[in-house]
């Protein structure tokens, strides 16, 4: 038997408008049902007829070609979904089975995943990646909550991901037992805190124009997860003559990003050419190459210094106007400070003091001019408390800084004047002059604890650096604390060097994030690495099995300190506060007695491993080795036992 | 989940540490707002009067280091990183050094003599007075 049977919501829709007479004559009227009867009293030992609305037990359809499920993957093909990331759901079975067989797993292509916060971890750093959401399919009610940790990393991190959970809405549908608990009325309530927009597509049509609705709202900056919940009917049943007829894809338009105000603009180019001591910092600036290009004009316009604090890759490590770590003393020196998309305006310019009584301090002189620019002016929800301490601005621009600046770069080149050019280019040297200081010494910093083990920090970036400097590298993910010595010894000078961390802080997105960014660079050719905490490691490790899956090339190093090291930190504080002594911090904090042996883990995966390393003459040849599997088109993990940070 | 406010609890870490608070989390991107390990050490006056402190045992001060936890923050050989800075091989003078760690004007736990007592603080310092001169930056090629 074919397809031609009625479209489930289609046929309760029918039933609502005109009335319970015509269930049966429509249900009898195709055929392919049993009409409900009456649930009249019966003898105890006689079966039950069905009630009303129950799944006829006769039905004789056994087959479809013509499933809700395709029609979706039309639409996710429509929209260039090149991956979907998911763990396996019987919630939504129907739409998985078409991307594999009717969507021939190709555009987008399913990739196995063993958590969901693994899928949405990965579709987190594609996205950033390739600037453009990546797709995720989560299991209803549970994987829900599996992902939710995930998707608010994303969230806090203004990066767009469509996410679809499955769910069985229709209650005399599901099947006793799991699917009953995996089921829920308001699926996106528990996510709906933090993701942008969610929906609950009752047809067909709807699920088409609620998916490119998501995709352009996700897409607006702020960018953020959105949600769309698939019922499993919708996905599974065959989709009826009339509903086929109405099946089209609506047109995707991206809203083009608001830009600052224009008096706002002139006003801020105005008070950065007056300024003596202008700063610049950046945060989630950079969404594309063109981010990083705006930003280098102006910072060289002015020659001020830039701060990145490396939400995005948004300036060249080895600029010459790169003082990032010479956050205090510029930031107490400036007269105007400018930032771009700031996570924490506030926890810039202020100091805080985590002690028995805390206090907090401006470190900008009075009178300082703050001009913000960000698109998270325009988007905040109450809840969940990642929108930071309020911030006493100057000027307050609700707009996508990257899509202000080309006008702010020509609002300065206006509003400069011959004096003020060379006034500029003192002030320019100056900071060159420091840059070249800071890296000196950076590089003889490096020399302490250098031949240490465990093994300095300093000795793995180095090291790391060596291998990959002369490859087309990007530093995908970075989990545990490594003093930043990336940025302090590595030359970041190419946009897809580095796309920023988890967002939320949510510990697990490390691994995750470094496979997802490694799958998008894969068509690139890059060669990604990934420096990996250990306690980012535990979280989901069923992730290596992905990579190895599915020939994800990625060189992951350990950091391996053997802790969870910042509750380390934070146990010795509340110890001595409490005085009562740091030496039992370790219990609850540390991974010890016995260590973990990562390599032997991933190895067990099928990823190529070395390690755990404790010697540092032996890490520079382990890397290489590494580097040659990678090469081929694999993932592969040095396991380095790390000095703390 | 966890709170990940940025900690930077060393000794001295007045100096090198950005802002101590929330967005740089050690989970994710290098913390601009945390500089990396600046020198904490001192001059030649504090050299100086480190030469008339007393002894202390350098090689039960580097057990204490460790069991007192300083190396977590400053690192095993108290090179320095961005939770506390560098200690050694000049730390600063002993006096300056017994005081700061009772009454820390930062983030650094404070110590009291209920739980470190003078002795050891002594055998500490001998300890970070012990710590060799790092090799020469010209001679390690990774660094060129």
């Amino acid at each position: 038997m074919k397809s031609g049977s009625v479209d489930r919501r289609d046929f309760l829709k029918s039933a609502a408008v005109t009335g319970a007479a015509l269930v049966g004559s429509a249900a009898a009227a195709e055929g392919q049902t049993t009409p409900p009867a009456p649930a009249a009293a019966a003898p105890a030992s006689a079966p039950l007829a069905p009630r009303e609305g129950d799944p006829s037990p006769e039905a004789d359809i056994v087959t479809t070609d013509r499933p809700g499920g395709d029609f979706m993957v039309d639409v996710l093909k429509a929209l260039n979904f090149e991956y979907i990331a998911a763990n396996p759901g019987s919630s939504f079975r129907g739409i998985h089975e078409s991307i594999i067989n009717y969507g021939n797993n190709t555009a987008p292509e399913f990739i196995t995943c063993c958590h969901e916060e693994s899928s949405v971890a990965m579709a987190h750093a594609y996205s950033k990646v390739e600037g453009k959401p990546m797709g995720v399919l989560v299991h209803g009610t549970v994987g829900l909550q599996h992902a939710s940790m995930a998707i608010y990393n994303a969230y806090c991190d203004r990066v767009p991901i469509v996410v679809m959970a499955g769910n069985s809405l229709d209650a005399t549908m599901r099947r006793p037992g799991v699917e009953w608990a995996h089921s829920v009325q308001d699926a996106a309530a528990m996510v709906r805190d933090f993701v942008k927009w969610d929906d609950l597509p009752w047809s067909l049509p709807h699920f088409a124009e609620s998916t490119v609705r998501a995709y352009k709202i996700a897409m607006t900056p702020p960018m953020m997860p959105v949600l769309i919940v698939l019922d499993g009917g919708l996905q599974e049943d065959p989709v009826s003559d009339e509903v086929k007829s109405r099946l089209r894809i609506p047109k995707l338009t991206l809203t083009s990003p608001p830009q600052g105000d224009a008096g706002a603009v002139a006003e801020s180019a105005r008070l950065l050419v007056a300024a003596q001591n202008p700063v610049i910092i950046a945060d989630r600036l950079a969404r594309t190459p063109a981010g990083m290009t705006q930003l280098i004009e102006l910072a060289e316009l002015l020659q001020a210094p830039v701060i990145d604090q490396g939400g995005r890759m948004n300036f060249p490590s080895q600029h010459p106007l790169n003082l990032s770590n010479g956050g205090r003393g510029l930031i107490g020196n400036a007269d105007v400070i400018l930032g771009l998309e700031l996570t924490d305006f506030w926890g810039t310019v202020d100091s805080f003091r985590d002690s028995l009584v805390r206090s907090s301090r401006p470190l900008t002189k009075p009178g300082t001019k703050l001009i913000s620019i960000t698109a998270g002016d325009l988007f905040m929800k109450s809840n969940y408390q990642d929108f930071q301490r309020y911030p006493e601005v100057d000027i307050a621009m609700a707009a996508d800084a990257e899509t202000t600046l080309p006008a702010l770069i020509e609002a300065v080149k206006r509003a400069m004047t011959s004096d003020r050019k060379t006034a500029f280019e003192a002030r320019g040297k100056k900071f060159a002059e420091q840059h070249a200081n800071a890296l000196d010494r950076s590089r003889s910093d490096a020399t302490y604890a250098w031949d240490a083990s465990p093994i300095s920090t300093a000795r793995l970036t180095a090291e790391l650096w060596n291998v990959i400097k002369n490859e087309d590298w990007t530093l995908v993910s970075a989990s545990g604390n490594t003093s930043n010595w990336e940025k302090r010894l590595w030359r970041f000078d190419k946009h897809y060097q580095w796309i920023g961390g988890s967002g939320g802080a949510g510990v697990g997105y490390g691994a995750p994030a470094a496979v997802g960014g490694a799958l998008a660079h894969k068509k690139h050719g890059r060669i990604s690495v990934t420096i990996q905490g250990d306690g980012d490691f535990m979280y989901a490790p069923g992730v290596w099995w992905t990579a190895a899956h599915h020939k994800i090339p990625l060189l992951a190093v350990m950091h391996n300190n053997r802790a969870y090291h910042q509750e380390v930190m934070h146990l010795q504080r509340m110890g001595n506060r409490h005085n009562r002594g740091v030496t039992r911090a370790h219990i609850g904090t540390t991974l010890e007695d016995p260590f973990i042996n990562y390599a032997q883990i991933v190895k067990g995966m099928g990823v190529y491993s070395e390690g755990p390393i404790s010697n540092p003459n032996d890490l520079g040849p382990a890397m290489k080795r590494a580097l040659d599997v990678v090469k081929k088109g694999e993932p592969a993990l040095v396991d380095v036992v790390t000095q703390p940070r | 989940m966890k709170n990940y406010l940025s900690l930077a609890v060393g000794l001295f870490g007045i100096a090198v540490a950005g802002p101590i608070t929330a967005g740089s989390s050690p989970q994710s991107a290098p913390a601009p707002r945390t500089a990396g390990p600046a020198p904490q050490q001192a001059g030649a006056a504090a050299q100086q009067q480190n030469a008339n402190v007393p002894a202390g045992n350098a090689a039960n001060g580097r057990k204490l280091f460790v069991s007192f936890g300083c190396y977590q923050c400053h690192g095993y050989e108290a090179q320095g990183g961005s939770a506390g800075p560098r200690l050694a091989p000049r730390p600063i003078a002993y006096a300056q050094f017994m005081k700061y760690v009772r009454h820390p004007t930062n983030e650094m736990p404070p110590f009291t003599e209920k739980i470190v007592k003078d002795a050891e603080l002594t055998d500490i310092h001998a300890f970070l007075r012990a710590q060799p001169a790092p090799p020469d930056v010209d001679k390690i090629p990774l660094l060129k």
